[in-house]
C-alpha cells in the first residue's frame, strides 16, 4: 500500500513547515473558543452546569435560557 | 408533553461488577509480576525465600513468564478493568443526561457480552504468547477485529441514545465520551495495520522508526483517550452529582475539553526522545507535552473547586474522599508527565522504574480512585439500599492511598538512583557499575516495598468486594428504572440565534466529526512526514533483511514479551555507548516488522549484543541465566530447548515480509528453509566446539540466530570502512 505513495515527496524542503502548522492551526482555533465563551450568555452557560443535577425533576431542555 | 420512560440499569450493574472481577484479576496479575521481579536471594531471612519462591517457580513455566504476564497485567487493568469502568460510569450518565433509556437493548447487552469475550480472549492468547508486540496492542489481529467490532456497537448504541434525546444540550461530560469513542477508534485501527499470516501471528505493516512513531501516538493516546477522556468526562458528572453541586466554572470545563483532545494527540513522540525518531518530531512532542499542562490542571482545578464550600463532606463521605485523591492524582501525573518529556529529565527517567511510577499515580490513583468512588456512589442507587459500611469504606480509602505512597515513592527512588549508577564514571574514565545487574540488586528494597504498597491496595480492593456483596444482598437491582421528562422540540420550533458552539452542542454528528477533525489533523501533520519524506529515515547500504533462521529467532523474541524487559535502543549518550556500544541510528530498523525498542530496561539493552558473546554463552544463559549472570532475576527458558521450531510457516514469513517491502529475491520464499536449516547446523558446529551437543531443529538455535545478529549490520559498515581506507603497502 505504502509503496505507492512513500516517496512522492522526496523532494520537499522545510521539514519545518509541518511545527508551524501545527501551531498555527492550534492556536487559531483556541482563540475561536476564547472568543466564543467570551460572548456566551450567563443563563446558558449556568443550564449547561446545572444538567446533570436535574435528572430528578423534569426540566425543559428546550430553554437554554430557562434560569 | 411529558413523555415516561424507564432508565435500563442491568447493563450499568453487569459493567460494574466486571470492573471489580477484572480490576481484582489485573491488580493480582500485576502483584505476581511485580513478585518475580524481587530476587529470591537478596532476603535476610529463609522467610524471603519462601515468599518468593513459589512466584518465581510460577515464572519458570513458559506461560506464566514476567514477558508473557506483563503484556496480560497492562490489557487487563487498562482495557478490562479501565474499559468496564468507563462502560458502567458512561450507560448510567448517558441516559440521565439525555433523559433517555439507552437506544437498544441488545445492542448494549451485545457490547457487554462483546467486551468480556475479548478480555477473556486476552487472558487466554497472551500467556500462550500470541502477541503482536506493539504494547498495549498486543492482541493479535482477529481479537482487534472483535475489538472494532464491539467499539462500533458502542458507538451506535451511544450515538443512537443522543440522537432519541429528551434535553437539548449535550453536558460536556458526553463530549468527553464522543471524542474518546472517535479517537480510540482511529487509534485503534491505525496502529493495528497488519498482514495476517495465520490466526495467531501477524507482522505490523509499519517498520522501524514508523512502527515506532504509530506505535506511541496510539500508546500515548492510549493513556490520553482510555484513561484520561472518558474518565474526565466521569468526573464532570460523578463529582458534582456525589458533591451535590454543579461544576466550578463549565466555561472553564468547555476550554479543558477542546485544549485537551487538541493538544494531546501530538504528544506521543515524547515516548521516544534521544531515540532514532527524527529530532524535529521528539521536539514537537516535548512543545505539545509542556503545553498540556495548561488544560490539564484546568481540568484539576475545576474538579477539586467544584467542593467550593462542601469540602466539610469530604470528611464524611468516602466517595467524595475517593474523588479528591483520584484528581489530585491526576494532577500530578499531569504535571509530571510533561516534565519527564523535557529532554534533560527524559534522560535520567526514560527506561527506569521512575516511568512505572509515575503510570501507577495515573493507573491506580486517577482511574483506580475514580473507579472505587463510581462504584460506592453507584451500587446504593442500582440496589436500592444504603452502603453496608461507611466505615469499611474509609478504611479502604485509607489502605488504597497507603498502598499508592507505598508503591510509587520508592520506585521514584529507585529509578533515580538506577539512572544515575547507569551513567556513574570513575575519575578515569570508566563505569563504574559496567555490569547492569548490579544496579538491578541496588534497587531491590524498591521493588519489595512496591509488592507491599501493591498487597495494601489489592486488600483494600477485596475489602470493597466485600462491602459491595453486602450491600447488593440488602437490596434488590431496580433493573428498569421509572423517569420522565418532556419530549424534545423539533429544531424549528426554536427561535433562537445561537453561537457555532451552541450549535454544535445540540449536533451529536458534527460533534463527532469536529473531534476527529481536531484529533485526526494532529496525528496526520505527526505522522504523514516520516513516511513520505525519505530524509527522515535515511538508509543505511549495509543494513539486510534477517536470514529465514533469524526471523524465526525475532518472533520468539516477541512471543516471550522480551520488550517488557529488554530495550533495542542506545541512546546518543556516552554514558550508553560506554556500556553498550554505537548508539542507534534510524536506518537499522527499516526490516523491523514491528519495532522492537522496547520502554523498559529491567535488563540490560540489547542492541548491540550481535557478536557480544559466543553462541555457548547464550545457550547456557537461556537454559539457566544465573549461570552466566549470577544473580540475574530473568527466568530461565527451558522449552526453548525442548520445543521443535515450526519451520512449516517460513515460506509464509518470508512472503509476507515480500509483501510488506522486505527485498528478499523472488524465489527466496521457496528455497527459505534449506537457509535455514545451514545456518541452524552452521550455529550447531560452533557450541559443539564448546563441548555443547546442540539439536538443530531446537526453538533455542533460532534464539541464538537472531541475538548474535541484531545491531551487527552497522557493525558491517564500519569494518567496510576500514578495509576501504587501509592504504594499499
Amino acid at each position: 500500500m505504502l509503496k505507492f505513495i512513500k516517496h512522492h515527496m522526496d523532494t520537499i524542503t522545510g521539514i519545518g513547515i509541518y511545527p508551524v502548522l501545527s501551531f498555527v492551526i492550534f492556536f487559531t482555533f483556541f482563540l475561536a473558543m476564547l472568543w466564543w465563551l467570551r460572548s456566551v450568555s450567563k443563563g446558558h452557560i449556568s443550564h449547561m452546569s446545572d444538567l446533570p443535577l436535574l435528572e430528578d425533576q423534569p426540566s425543559n431542555g428546550n430553554l437554554p435560557h430557562a434560569h | 408533553m411529558i413523555e415516561r420512560f424507564q432508565y435500563d440499569n442491568r447493563v450499568v450493574k453487569n459493567f460494574l461488577f466486571a470492573t471489580i472481577l477484572w480490576g481484582l484479576v489485573g491488580m493480582l496479575v500485576g502483584l505476581i509480576i511485580a513478585t518475580q521481579l524481587v530476587a529470591q536471594n537478596t532476603g535476610p531471612e529463609m522467610w524471603y525465600y519462601w515468599l518468593v519462591r513459589p512466584f518465581t517457580w510460577l515464572g519458570e513455566m513458559q506461560w506464566f513468564t514476567f514477558g508473557r504476564l506483563r503484556p496480560l497485567h497492562t490489557n487487563a487493568v487498562i482495557f478490562a478493568f479501565v474499559g468496564n469502568a468507563i462502560f458502567a460510569g458512561a450507560y448510567y450518565s448517558l441516559q440521565r443526561l439525555l433523559k433517555a433509556r439507552m437506544f437498544s437493548d441488545m445492542l448494549s447487552s451485545i457490547h457487554f457480552w462483546g467486551w468480556q469475550l475479548i478480555i477473556v480472549a486476552a487472558a487466554v492468547t497472551l500467556p500462550l504468547g500470541m502477541t503482536t508486540g506493539k504494547e498495549y496492542a498486543e492482541l493479535e489481529w482477529p481479537i482487534d477485529i472483535a475489538i472494532t467490532l464491539v467499539w462500533v456497537v458502542f458507538g451506535i448504541n451511544m450515538m443512537g441514545t443522543i440522537i432519541k434525546r429528551r434535553e437539548r444540550h449535550l453536558y460536556v461530560a458526553i463530549w468527553f465520551y464522543i471524542a474518546t469513542w472517535v479517537t480510540v477508534a482511529m487509534l485503534h485501527i491505525v496502529n493495528s495495520i497488519e498482514l495476517p499470516i495465520s490466526m495467531t501471528k501477524s507482522y505490523s505493516w509499519y517498520a522501524g522508526v514508523q512502527d515506532a512513531l504509530v506505535q506511541w501516538w496510539y500508546g500515548h493516546n492510549a493513556v490520553a483517550f482510555f484513561l484520561t477522556t472518558p474518565f474526565l468526562g466521569l468526573m464532570y458528572y460523578y463529582l458534582p452529582k456525589a458533591a451535590n453541586r454543579p461544576v466550578y466554572s463549565y466555561k472553564l470545563s468547555v476550554i479543558h475539553f477542546w485544549s485537551l483532545i487538541f493538544l494531546y494527540i501530538w504528544a506521543g513522540p515524547h515516548h521516544l526522545l534521544y531515540s532514532a525518531l527524527p529530532d524535529w518530531a521528539q521536539s514537537l512532542g516535548t512543545v505539545f507535552s509542556i503545553m498540556l499542562i495548561a488544560p490539564s490542571w484546568g481540568g484539576m482545578l475545576n474538579g477539586l473547586l467544584t467542593l467550593r464550600g462542601a469540602w466539610d463532606r469530604v470528611r464524611e463521605d468516602p466517595v467524595l474522599k475517593f474523588f479528591v485523591v483520584a484528581v489530585t492524582c491526576y494532577g500530578m501525573s499531569t504535571l509530571e508527565g510533561p516534565l519527564l518529556s523535557l529532554k534533560s529529565i527524559n534522560a535520567i527517567a526514560h527506561f527506569t522504574d521512575w516511568i512505572i511510577a509515575h503510570v501507577h499515580i495515573g493507573g491506580i490513583g486517577w482511574n483506580g480512585f475514580m473507579a472505587f468512588g463510581m462504584i460506592y456512589w453507584l451500587v446504593p442507587r442500582l440496589f436500592g439500599a444504603k452502603l453496608y459500611s461507611t466505615q469499611l469504606a474509609n478504611v479502604h480509602f485509607w489502605l488504597g492511598t497507603l498502598g499508592i505512597i507505598l508503591y510509587a515513592i520508592p520506585l521514584y527512588f529507585a529509578g533515580f538512583f538506577q539512572s544515575l549508577m547507569w551513567k556513574q564514571f570513575t575519575p578515569d574514565g570508566f563505569l563504574v557499575y559496567p555490569n547492569f545487574l548490579d544496579t538491578l540488586l541496588e534497587i531491590q528494597t524498591a521493588y519489595w516495598l512496591r509488592v507491599l504498597g501493591g498487597t495494601i491496595y489489592f486488600i483494600g480492593a477485596c475489602i470493597m468486594v466485600y462491602n459491595v456483596v453486602r450491600t447488593v444482598r440488602a437490596g434488590k437491582l431496580i433493573a428498569n428504572e421509572d423517569a420522565e421528562a418532556p419530549a424534545l422540540e423539533k429544531e424549528g420550533e426554536l427561535k433562537e440565534v445561537g453561537h457555532w458552539h451552541r450549535w454544535i452542542e445540540r449536533r451529536p454528528v458534527q460533534m463527532l466529526v469536529l473531534s476527529l477533525v481536531v484529533v485526526g489533523a494532529g496525528g496526520i501533520i505527526e505522522i504523514i512526514p516520516t513516511f513520505l519524506v525519505k530524509t527522515n529515515v535515511p538508509t543505511i547500504s549495509s543494513v539486510k533483511p534477517y536470514t529465514p533462521l533469524e526471523l524465526h529467532g525475532r518472533d520468539i523474541y516477541v512471543r516471550e514479551g522480551c520488550y517488557t524487559c529488554h530495550s533495542q535502543m542506545v541512546r546518543p549518550f556516552r554514558s550508553e555507548t560506554e556500556r553498550y556500544g554505537e548508539y542507534a541510528k534510524a536506518g537499522e530498523f527499516v526490516y523491523d516488522h514491528p519495532f522492537q525498542w522496547g520502554s523498559k530496561r529491567t535488563g540490560p539493552d540489547l542492541l548491540r549484543v550481535g557478536g557480544k558473546y559466543p553462541h555457548s554463552w547464550h545457550y547456557y544463559h537461556m537454559y539457566d541465566p544465573t549461570s552466566m549472570s549470577p544473580g540475574s532475576l530473568m527466568p530461565p527458558y527451558l522449552h526453548l530447548f525442548d520445543d521443535a521450531l515450526d519451520t512449516t510457516t517460513t515460506k509464509q514469513k518470508i512472503e509476507a515480509m515480500r509483501t510488506l517491502g522486505v527485498p528478499y529475491a523472488e524465489d527466496f520464499p521457496a528455497r527459505a528453509n534449506v537457509d535455514l536449516v545451514t545456518q541452524s547446523q552452521a550455529i550447531v558446529a560452533g557450541l559443539k566446539k564448546d563441548g555443547i551437543d546442540a539439536l538443530a531443529d531446537r526453538e533455542i538455535i533460532a534464539v541464538i540466530a537472531y541475538l548474535q545478529r541484531v545491531g551487527t549490520d552497522i557493525k558491517a559498515r564500519t569494518t567496510e570502512v576500514a578495509v576501504v581506507a587501509k592504504p594499499t603497502p
